[in-house]
């Protein structure tokens, strides 16, 4: 691992248990870059959040090592790991008011009161809420705590940012403008920041990386574009974005592509990206935008389906058709203003490229 | 507004507001408006009468026995007149019409048997008067004139200037003197003064019940505190089973605890057979852990932890860990995440415990009889000794009264420091 | 002295067979059918059980309903009085309590020669009851004391025997803890007694405050060593732990210590306080439930059951006519008599409790007696 020196934060071969009897956290090895933008994206119980609990120093590592700053810090207290965080439910303390919110890590590091007014004032800028240094938090809607959270989190300039889930709470369109303002501030401030969500729309958005959990592993950790547009299995596959499976079996290989027949006995053309060879059981991803209702021969799969529900969505025409025996296969048609004759019952071809289409590991 | 609704209810040609028949908007409101009323105030109606027949009225009836006094003018309204005249500092016994009009009345009251009551009365004052009054009894009925050498004859106390002075300064049928008595005052033959010394003991009692409701408070609190931290954070199957241990002395009968404790604690019980034991203190210097302050602290400690423990742990439960989480990640150490972050937030409850526990150790009297020995009795054992041994229920109205005075004030202190909102049961 | 001839009297015990009275019972017209007994629970009241309204009920067919609240007779009963609802038929209390209750007025005044019967000789009740009969309301049943009882077994004592009441005051020779009653009554005058004071003179000393004073003064000498008790079990529970080494308490207390439970203690007869207990109807009875209690009354109050409560408890029976009477004890076989307060080997040197003073005088002593205390 002596490659990965220099690196804010590792996690090297680190467990997790709770009860002595299962792991939570199995044999997790990470490096999170300065300044990055780290998701750890997972449904609930998959293990992200004790990751990040590891980090932050309440939960101690079973096994393994954490570093940070290339310090080994299973032994450093809280309180002196230097980490700010952001909570799920703010945690703003109730008692104070948002101004002496954001002064205490201020305090507690014995700072001088001038120093803290000019920070708590430059941290109150920067989430917009100049004037509301006086108020106490149950005075504030939920999207101000949440930047007051924030802001509490960066006063004190740590070089690493915890958050846990933080836009849970909010509305949908509160949700997406708080995804843009953090994105800013990492941006501005060059901090780097693990951030812990089940959302995957925040992750896409937010993250320069995102580690998919689940089952106390990471499936999968890269790029948001790449994570979509390449998952490395089929859980990757299926948790990120819509996702059609078809389940099938190699029977030829051939180079980085193979052939696969499903069940039904139709032959589809695939990436071979997480396949054991030929005679072995695949599952295919397919993106549901990328099937072509009106297939061309650039098309090497071409497929009959038949229509068996038709959704108007606005930008875009929702089919649910059946196609090889699977009837919950989903094809997005762009609304150009053209006129689809698309009926339900409609029994028609469609077809789409081998490239997009993903021979994955085989699920039950 | 369209012109539709206003036809229906709108300003009509006078410049009122009209409802859809035609009512002035305002009143018919105002009968709505009763009709809720009416039906919040019967709601509420039979709470209201059980407060004020369980609470409000025995309080009232406590408030005006500390005062009242019309026993004397009621038993002797001749002699309370006639006395008007005599002039107590004069150095010379009522006179003879004062004795005549005494006999008149004395015979009645005897024929009523009141005489003796009058004499019990008296008594408060001036120890003595009940022997006199029942001595005097049916000798005194059958007096001729003169009356004034009869009564001498029957009792020279009759004869003394005393006497007649507590008779005249009794008369009235309000009095200050229980509450003299209470804050150990009293009027004598000099005006008003403080009692010897000797025989002083309210004032003192009631510093020293204030003293140890702190002491005993403070105790809870430190005991309490970390009790209900623990089963606050523990998980709930273990935390119930915890709290069970916690309610029991309530489950326990009085007699079954007062006998544990002094099993425990006595000179020969369980904690100083243990502590000679382990050779800490010698068997010769066996501690004194009952039958004085000490016990009554242990012992009402014991008692009213739970109600300390309850709101603590009420609060406790709804202070999410991620607040002590947060400040530690923002670099406090234990100490200043539990004194700046957790503590605060449970001030609450601590209020809410304090209160609880202050107010009832003020009032609390079997515990320090059974196990307080002398220095550990409250204030609350003498208003018990007055009101079922000594039978001078206007003196414990007295002490009633300004304890519920001293506890009223206290509240009045705590919400002007602490603020009486700033008080939660969970 | 008539009350001397009387406690004499009492116990003048020559074995004669107790003559039964049941049959002149007379007949109860226009009477309730239960009765509502106020008494003090544990030993005693049970042994009025036993000797009094078991029998009657039996005869009669009377419910008897007890209710265990005489320590507090005296306020309920005013309590009751005020709220115009009395609900107790027949109450049994100490004689202070039953002064102060006729005082008061919420103790009917009887007069014992129409209501009660006579003894066997045809003496009439007042003479047999004498000078028990302290208050025209109270209708007596027992002589009690209240005296010392000391532990057997002090090894610090050097095989030493307190055989003085004044021994109590010596901690140099007797060394350990005593307890006594928080109340001022009896400690006031043993305290005087140990200074120096003759009986004879005892009240007079006290009613002067420099009397007080040198009571307590005396008592300053052994207040550190002393534990003072409220209620009446605690002496013997504090005797049979070795909490104390000695401690005053009824006599009745002792008796069981001793003798039911076989501990290590003696009694010190020494200056015996006696006491009166009995009955007082309260005032104000609905004639039906009043005829009921007169009738129990003239029963339970004749000399052989008197006698007969004796068997279940050691108390002296307060009529004179009924201690040729006492027996053994009814479970333990014991002769009774010598345990009885009035047994002459046990009254070389008592006091009788002064009704009249203590009524006067109990207030302010009181007052001055819890002072000192606390201080």
């Amino acid at each position: 691992m002596s490659s990965n020196r220099g690196a804010a934060v590792r996690f090297e071969s680190v467990q997790k248990s709770y009860d002595g009897e299962t792991l939570v956290v199995k044999n997790l090895n990470l490096d999170i870059a300065r300044g990055e933008f780290l998701t750890m994206l997972g449904p609930s119980g998959s293990g992200k959040t004790t990751c990040l609990m590891m980090l932050a120093g309440f939960e101690p590592a079973t096994h393994g090592e954490i570093f940070l700053n290339d310090r080994p810090i299973n032994n450093v207290p809280p309180h002196k790991r230097g980490i700010g965080m952001v909570f799920q439910n703010y945690a703003l303390f109730p008692h104070m008011s948002v101004a002496e919110n954001l002064a205490f890590p201020l305090q507690v590091r014995g700072m001088d009161r001038s120093e803290q007014e000019r920070r708590i004032k430059r941290a109150l800028d920067m989430v917009e809420l100049g004037r509301f240094g006086s108020r106490r938090p149950a005075q504030l809607s939920g999207g101000q705590q949440q930047r007051v959270a924030v802001a509490r989190a960066l006063v004190f300039d740590p070089e690493l940012v915890l958050m846990d889930e933080p836009l849970g709470a909010l509305d949908k369109q509160l949700r997406e403008q708080m995804q843009y303002e953090i994105k800013h501030i990492h941006e501005n401030l060059g901090v780097s920041i693990v951030y812990v969500t089940h959302d995957q729309t925040e992750a896409l958005t937010m993250s320069d990386r995102v580690a998919v959990f689940n089952d106390g592993v990471i499936q999968q950790l890269s790029a948001p574009d790449v994570l979509y547009e390449n998952p490395q299995n089929s859980f990757v596959a299926q948790f990120i974005g819509e996702n059609n499976k078809l389940t099938g079996e190699v029977t030829e290989m051939n180079g980085g592509q193979c052939k696969v027949r499903l069940e039904d006995g139709t032959e589809l053309v695939a990436d071979a990206v997480n396949v054991d060879g030929v005679g072995g059981k695949t599952t295919i991803s397919l993106r549901p935008e990328r099937i072509e209702v009106v297939p061309t021969d650039q098309h090497e799969n071409h497929v009959e389906g038949m229509v068996e529900e038709l959704i108007y969505l606005g930008d875009h025409i929702r089919v649910r058709m059946k196609v090889a025996g699977n009837d919950e296969f989903i094809v997005k048609v762009r609304n150009r203003g053209e006129r689809w004759d698309l009926e339900q019952g409609q029994t028609r071809t469609i077809g789409w490229s081998a490239r997009d289409c993903k021979a994955l590991d085989a699920v039950a | 507004m369209t012109s539709t609704t206003t036809d229906q209810i709108g300003a009509s040609g006078d410049g009122i507001m009209r409802a859809a028949d035609g009512t002035p908007l305002k009143r018919s409101l105002a009968r709505a408006l009763r009709r809720e009323k009416l039906r919040s105030f019967l709601l509420i109606l039979p709470l209201l009468a059980f407060i004020t027949l369980t609470f409000l009225m025995p309080i009232a009836d406590m408030l005006f026995r500390s005062v009242e006094n019309g026993i004397v003018q009621e038993t002797i309204p001749r002699t309370v007149v006639a006395l008007k005249d005599w002039d107590a500092s004069s150095g010379e016994l009522p006179s003879e019409e004062v004795f005549a009009a005494f006999q008149q009345d004395f015979t009645e009251a005897f024929k009523n048997k009141t005489h003796t009551r009058l004499g019990l009365r008296l008594n408060y004052d001036e120890p003595g008067m009940s022997g006199l009054f029942r001595k005097s009894g049916r000798k005194a009925t059958q007096l001729e004139p003169p009356y004034r050498e009869g009564f001498i004859d029957i009792d020279q106390d009759w004869g003394k200037l005393e006497t007649w002075r507590v008779i005249k300064r009794a008369s009235p049928s309000l009095t200050d003197g229980y509450f003299l008595a209470a804050v150990d005052a009293e009027r004598t033959s000099d005006g008003l003064q403080m009692k010897p010394e000797k025989e002083r003991i309210y004032l003192y009692l009631f510093w020293r019940t204030m003293f140890l409701s702190i002491v005993i408070t403070v105790s809870c609190l430190l005991l309490g505190y970390p009790i209900a931290y623990l089963l606050a954070n523990l998980p709930l199957r273990t935390s119930n089973l915890l709290m069970i241990l916690v309610l029991l002395p309530f489950w326990t009968s009085l007699l079954v605890r007062t006998s544990a404790w002094k099993v425990l604690l006595q000179q020969q019980g369980v904690v100083n057979d243990t502590l000679v034991w382990l050779g800490i203190i010698d068997t010769t210097s066996r501690l004194e852990l009952i039958n004085n302050q000490t016990g009554t602290i242990i012992a009402m400690t014991h008692i009213l932890l739970p109600f300390m423990i309850l709101p603590l742990f009420s609060v406790m439960k709804t202070i999410s860990p991620s607040y002590v989480r947060a400040a530690k990640s923002l670099g406090a150490n234990d100490w200043t995440a539990f004194w700046r972050v957790y503590f605060p937030q449970t001030v609450p409850g601590i209020g809410a415990g304090a209160i609880l526990v202050f107010i009832l150790s003020i009032g609390y009297y079997i515990t320090p009889e059974l196990v307080g020995g002398t220095s550990g009795i409250f204030i609350s054992n003498r208003i018990a000794y007055h009101i079922s041994t000594s039978l001078n229920w206007g003196l414990a109205a007295a002490l009633g009264t300004i304890l519920l005075g001293l506890v009223l004030l206290l509240f009045y202190v705590y919400d002007k420091i602490v603020g009486i909102d700033n008080v939660k049961l969970g | 002295m008539k009350l001397k001839l009387l406690l004499l009297a009492a116990t003048a015990s020559f074995a004669a067979t107790g003559a039964a009275f049941t049959e002149d019972l007379p007949a109860c017209d226009n009477c309730a059918d239960s009765m509502t007994v106020v008494s003090w629970g544990g030993a005693y009241q049970n042994s009025q059980v036993k000797a009094y309204s078991d029998p009657y009920s039996e005869m009669t067919g009377t419910k008897f309903i007890y209710d265990e609240s005489s320590n507090e007779a005296v306020a309920k009963l005013r309590a009751m009085n005020e709220a115009g609802n009395i609900t107790w038929d027949l109450v049994d209390v100490e004689g202070p309590d039953a002064v102060r209750l006729c005082d008061e007025g919420l103790a009917m005044e009887v007069d014992v020669d129409e209501i009660l019967a006579k003894a066997p000789d045809g003496t009439p009740p007042s003479e047999d009851f004498g000078d028990s009969l302290i208050s025209p309301c109270f209708i007596p049943q027992i002589v009690f004391s209240t005296t010392f009882g000391y532990r057997t077994d002090v090894e610090a004592w050097n095989g030493a025997t307190p055989t003085s009441m004044c021994d109590i005051f010596d901690t140099e020779k007797f060394p350990g803890k005593r307890a006594l009653e928080k109340r001022p009554k009896k400690n006031i005058e043993w305290a005087l007694i140990c200074d120096g004071v003759a009986k004879a003179d005892l009240y007079d000393v006290m009613e002067t405050d420099e009397g007080i004073d040198r009571a307590l003064a005396k008592l300053d000498t052994i207040k550190d060593d002393v534990i003072w008790w409220s209620a009446g079990a605690d002496t013997p529970q504090l005797l049979a732990d070795g909490e104390i080494v000695m401690g005053s308490t009824y006599n009745g207390r002792l008796f069981s210590v001793i003798a039911e439970q076989n501990q290590p203690v003696a009694m010190l007869w020494d200056y015996q306080v006696f006491d009166f207990d009995g009955w007082i109807i309260p005032t104000g009875l609905p004639e039906d439930r009043l005829n009921r209690v007169k009738n129990f009354l003239y029963f339970a109050t004749d000399t052989q059951r008197l006698a007969d409560q004796a068997k279940y408890i050691s108390y002296g029976p307060a009529r004179a006519s009924s201690a040729p009477l006492v027996g053994k004890h009814a479970e333990l076989g014991i002769e009774m008599g010598p345990h009885m307060p009035t047994d002459p080997s046990n009254m070389k040197n008592f006091i009788v409790n002064n009704i009249d003073w203590w009524s006067s005088y109990s207030d302010d002593v009181d007052a001055k007696f819890q002072a000192w205390l606390a201080r």
